[in-house]
């Protein structure tokens, strides 16, 4: 990629889009805080992220807008950067947390310790969390890797499609048994309402170590997304960034799933939007993906809040709104969007 | 002495054994091409060679050292892997493709150095593909992206590469080509090359050394003279060939051939495609 920026007079350096990716994200996040259901000012927003000042509005927005917002940076970094690693690590187009069972395995593990522990605290959660969308993974790539020669894009979503209602109906089950649904509820279709800085305390730093980690290994997964045997070829310890990637990506779904329950579809849609912006190479994709999933997020968010106000349309819904067409798209491009 | 052979080897998944005890040498700096008729074991044999499956037992050595113990990153300096018709580089450049074969000399976040620029202007210009070095590697022909794969491997600058069938999709000329740029980085730069090809005649323009596979057994390791023999043919492939002599090189090449009645039941034993007499390219 060094060779096209040097000499190559077509193509606009990654730098200039990752400073315009920064600007559109800082617009689109001064815009979250402004935009809702209660009349706020840019003034007002000011005052809460700079002063100590306290009145109605200003700890309306540091209380409760501020924390949604950075929670909807973070889960949208988070869910976007696990999507693209999870397509380029199985070279398959479809892959996404919430079609490969990963979410659902969390919701299905979130819901057995709400019953059984009910006095579990948010960092046991969360950990719950992890386990069980590593637990769902595992059950998807089990299943597609069943038959011989298995592991088809097309198989692969599909496996994920009936895991994902099984776990489900898991979750549900012992919601209705244990007459915990609308806990549950709250939790897994929840969205970014009423999340606390408590909460926040807990999951960011997952995120943050999970997509530095994942930047590291940009360049392996660049060439691992080409072919194993490539890699191979190349000298990588394929077992070994394979094992990492995975729990990386087990952390963001994870703990995105802690925060918000479940979420379709923006793993699957940004990083094929950003790939058509930057190429191929990892290392641009990543945080190109980290910050255009964190504007997506932030962009639903505020529409969920402000389309139908006073009243919250579920940013799950928005995005699956975009994102089935999205998905329709490139199963019908043979995998690319955009290209 | 020979840097690279294999002891013992034996390849396969659960019960079904595809390699069985084979030992063989590669000669340094010779053109090595693994021939044999489909499924048996020419294809796998090269990657248990490349440590990209493992085997059950036996060994492959390398300088003296069992490869399984070696460190994966040392060996890519070491010998270049062409994997057969390697996937799409869905919108990498050449130049970027190109630049990959410098991985195993890299650390941390990858930065190309100067070293590493010259080498890969190198191994585009001595492939003939500097031209394209813009140019999205999809957008390119068959016999295009095969010499960009090779350039890649050529960036690694190892002393041995392997290249499992190149020449496969390719038309008349585009193969000629492939090979004649092997021979000439055997020549020219004293590379071992071991590769897997399909087409006997080929085989015999350009190998030194040619190793005949049979159900994962060593039928025939030898010269083409050696090996493209009516005998060798017959056990390997159930032909009855009748071998001649190439008017411009003078290797011996199989004019026609038939086959032969009531051996022939192995249903993976299918028989290679050739376009029969005078094959000029």
């Amino acid at each position: 990629m060094r060779l096209m920026k040097k000499e190559n007079p077509r193509s606009i350096p990654f730098i200039f889009i990752l400073i315009a990716g920064i600007l559109a994200f800082i617009a689109m996040f001064i815009i979250a805080m402004v935009v809702g259901a209660a009349e706020t000012s840019i003034k007002d927003v000011w005052l809460a992220l700079t002063s100590t000042e306290k009145n109605k509005t200003i700890l309306m927005l540091r209380e409760i807008r501020f924390p949604r917002e950075v929670a909807a940076i973070f889960v949208g970094a988070a869910l976007a950067v696990a999507g693209a690693i999870m397509q380029g690590l199985t070279r398959n187009p479809l892959a996404d947390p919430g079609l490969l069972g990963l979410t659902a395995g969390a919701n299905a593990a979130l819901a057995i310790t709400i019953a059984f522990i009910p006095s579990a605290n948010y960092f046991t959660i969360t950990i719950v969390c992890f386990i069980g969308a590593a637990a769902g993974t595992l059950m998807v790539f089990g299943i597609g890797a069943m038959k011989k020669g298995g592991f088809s894009p097309l198989r692969i979503v599909l496996a994920g499609a009936a895991i994902s209602l099984f776990l489900r109906a898991v979750a549900e089950g012992i919601g209705i048994y244990f007459k915990i649904s609308k806990d549950v509820a709250m939790w897994t279709s929840g969205g970014m309402v009423g999340t606390t800085w408590d909460q926040l305390q807990v999951i960011i730093p997952f995120i943050v170590i999970g997509i530095t980690v994942s930047f590291l290994f940009s360049r392996q997964l660049t060439i691992l997304s080409l072919s194993e045997e490539v890699a191979v070829g190349l000298g990588q310890n394929i077992t070994r960034i394979k094992t990492i990637l995975f729990i990386v990506i087990i952390l963001l779904a994870g703990a995105s799933v802690a925060l918000v329950g479940s979420m379709t579809f923006l793993g699957l849609m940004v990083p094929h939007i950003v790939r058509a912006i930057v190429g191929t190479d990892y290392r641009y994709i990543l945080p190109m993906t980290a910050i255009t999933g964190a504007i997506f997020m932030l962009l639903a968010d505020t529409l969920g809040r402000t389309i139908n106000a006073p009243y919250e349309t579920p940013v799950a819904a928005i995005i699956a709104m975009v994102g089935l067409p999205f998905f329709l798209i490139i199963v019908r491009k043979g995998g690319k969007a955009f290209s | 002495m020979t840097r690279l052979y294999t002891e013992s080897l034996n390849i396969g998944y659960g019960e079904r054994h595809i390699v069985k005890n084979l030992s063989v040498k590669i000669p340094d700096k010779k053109i090595t091409t693994i021939i044999g008729p489909n499924g048996c074991g020419k294809s796998t044999l090269l990657k248990a060679i490349t440590r990209i499956i493992s085997q059950q037992s036996g060994t492959v050595v390398l300088d003296g050292k069992d490869i399984s113990k070696v460190n994966t990153k040392l060996l890519a300096k070491k010998m270049a892997i062409l994997p057969q018709t390697p996937e799409s580089a869905s919108g990498l450049t050449v130049g970027e493709l190109v630049s990959y074969g410098r991985f195993p000399y890299q650390s941390g976040f990858g930065r190309l150095t100067k070293k590493d620029y010259e080498v890969i202007e190198w191994a585009l210009d001595v492939t003939g593909t500097a031209d394209f070095k813009f140019h999205p590697v999809d957008a390119l022909s068959g016999g295009q992206r095969q010499r960009v794969w090779i350039a890649m491997a050529l960036a690694q600058e190892t002393d041995i590469i392997f290249l499992d069938e190149p020449t496969t999709y390719l038309d008349m000329a585009h193969q000629l080509e492939v090979l004649e740029l092997l021979q000439k980085l055997n020549k020219e730069q004293e590379r071992t090359i071991i590769m897997v090809l399909h087409d006997l005649n080929q085989a015999a323009r350009f190998a030194d050394y040619i190793i005949a596979l049979k159900d994962g057994e060593v039928v025939k390791a030898g010269t083409c003279e050696e090996v493209i023999t009516r005998d060798v043919l017959r056990k390997v492939f159930q032909i009855d060939a009748e071998i001649g002599r190439d008017p411009r090189t003078n290797k011996p090449m199989c004019i026609t051939y038939n086959l032969i009645k009531g051996d022939y039941k192995h249903e993976k034993t299918a028989v290679p495609v050739y376009s029969a007499v005078s094959v000029n390219y």
